[in-house]
């Protein structure tokens, strides 16, 4: 099965690594995607905002497979996701996801958090998964938290531990669905300086934010959505300095 | 021993209080091996009214509506009918109707005996609470959580192994000792199918002596002590299991 997909698998990295095309998704009666479109290189990273309720958890959810989509395609390095032959593992293995709630698993220190999926899911040798989820820590800065439990833990800290294990698994790309949003404004910082290291070292990043100035400086495209349509998109000072859509208009004024 | 053993005799003699399970041989033999049959059938009903709940709780977590149904009928089978009608009707009825095998000395016996319909009766029992107790565990569990799970790459199979279960029970275990204790103190209903567990022994005991009060209260203590292990050990593990930084 995967010797196939990799023989008709002749994606390159001049491709898109993520192509969303014309994706409708009804909840229901309700269309919360109305025909999206993007493409996105790797090493991007995309910055995705727009107001409460206009299916930015949805979009980023119909990437790695948790939501599911009525018609149009999303391809991951140039496969289908949303096929019937999709192998969910290894899209996961491909991509890692970190949430707004950090969603920890509660009854396992920070190390363990971080070492659990490549261990259980991967079958990895655990000394070579602790090496590396030691250095992981290391580089979210949570250096000596390794035996504290999530309950033990700062908002900012568990989010750190999260995308600790999102990395463990060694993805290609990650998605952040508004990851500092349930933080302390002070703590907001700590975990996007750990998103802008990820983003430096060349992940392709896909984040759904309300941080305008982290969108800023480090995305590469910005889409702004509204009502499931993409109503706007392009370069960070494209999009905050020469917005034209009367909508972007308003979101930028009630949010700058 | 003896010295210790006349001690009683003369409590006897001296006082009327009778503790024929101390200082008569024939008797504390009874008596103990009643204690074992109580600890025996209490663990054996435990065990298997454990492995119902499991069960119970994973077939109504299923997709297919029917093994749903089946399950809750079970449970409302067994929760609104009483215990010791249950255990007459596994004994008596489904019992009569089983046939008789020929037993070790070619005398006829029944082919399940009375201490196997006692488990039997009372693991359905407290199983039928068990599915309840499990399922509201796992409905505790945040679907976020779950998915976090996923995105991990964990398929539902693994997400519950190693993430729902251990949660789940986490937040079963008060509810799963109460139900445990209720379990302990049920099987003295056996009594009624003479099988011969504490209660039923010491009745034994207290028709041949005539020291009913004794023998009351020697039981409430040991029933007493019995459970007072199980909560403590229920307790100890919940204190083990507790989550470090969650609640009081
Ligand atoms: N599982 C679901 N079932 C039904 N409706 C949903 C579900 N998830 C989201 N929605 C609806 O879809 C719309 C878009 O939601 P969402 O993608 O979460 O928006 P955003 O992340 O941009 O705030 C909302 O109207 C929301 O109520
Ligand atoms: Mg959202």
């Amino acid at each position: 099965m995967n010797k196939i997909t990799k023989e008709t698998n002749n994606w390159t990295e001049d491709q898109p690594i993520v192509a969303i095309n014309n994706v409708h998704k009804y909840f229901g009666e309700l269309e919360v995607l109305k025909g999206i479109s993007m493409n996105i290189m790797k090493g991007e990273v995309i910055c995705i905002i727009g107001p409460s309720g206009s299916g930015k958890s949805t979009l980023i959810r119909c990437i790695n497979a948790l939501n599911d989509i009525n018609s149009g395609s999303i391809c991951v390095q140039g496969q289908e996701v949303h096929s019937d032959h999709l192998d969910k593992l290894e899209l996961r293995k491909k991509v890692g996801m970190v949430f707004q709630q950090y969603n920890l698993f509660p009854h396992k220190t920070a190390l363990e958090n971080v070492m659990m999926a490549p261990v259980q899911v991967l079958k990895q040798d655990p000394k070579v998964v602790r090496e590396r989820a030691l250095r992981l820590i290391k580089k979210v800065r949570l250096e000596g938290r390794e035996d504290s439990y999530p309950g033990e833990l700062s908002g900012g800290q568990q989010q750190r531990v999260a995308i600790a294990r999102s990395l463990a698994m060694e993805p290609d790309i990650i998605l952040f669905d508004e990851v500092t949003a349930a933080l302390d404004p002070e703590t907001v910082k700590e975990v996007l300086v750990t998103i802008k290291e990820l983003a430096e070292d060349g992940m392709t990043c896909i984040l759904v934010t309300h941080e305008m100035g982290f969108a800023k400086e480090v995305a590469d495209h910005i889409y702004f959505t509204d009502k499931g349509v993409i109503v706007e998109s392009g370069s960070p000072s494209e999009f905050f300095d020469n917005a034209k859509d009367p909508r972007t208009k308003e979101f930028l004024s009630q949010i700058l | 021993m003896d010295v210790f053993y006349n001690l009683f005799l003369s409590l006897y003699e001296n006082t009327g209080i009778n503790l024929t399970i101390i200082y008569d041989a024939y008797d504390r033999g009874r008596f103990i091996d009643g204690v074992y049959s109580t600890i025996w059938l209490s663990l054996s009903c435990l065990f298997f009214s454990l492995i119902i709940g499991l069960v119970g709780a994973w077939l109504q977590g299923s997709k297919f509506s029917f093994t749903k149904r089946i399950v809750q009928i079970y449970i409302q089978l067994f929760r609104n009918t009483p215990p010791l009608v249950q255990m007459y009707f596994f004994f008596f009825g489904v019992g009569a109707l089983l046939p008789v095998v020929e037993g070790e000395f070619g005398i006829p016996e029944p082919m399940i005996s009375a201490f196997s319909w006692a488990v039997i009766s009372l693991a359905f029992f407290a199983g039928a609470f068990n599915v309840e107790i499990f399922r509201s565990g796992i409905e505790a569990v945040p679907k976020a959580t779950i998915e976090a799970a996923e995105a991990l790459g964990y398929s539902r199979t693994q997400a519950y192994i190693y993430i729902v279960l251990p949660l789940a029970f986490r937040v079963c275990l008060p509810s799963l000792t109460n139900n445990m204790v209720n379990l302990v103190k049920t099987t003295t209903l056996a009594y009624a199918i003479a099988v011969p567990e504490l209660l039923y022994v010491s009745n034994q005991i207290w028709s041949d002596n005539s020291n009913v009060p004794e023998m009351m209260i020697v039981l409430l203590l040991v029933y007493f002590v019995l459970v007072g292990i199980l909560v403590w050990g229920m307790s100890s593990w919940e204190k083990k299991l507790k989550l470090p930084g969650y609640g009081v």
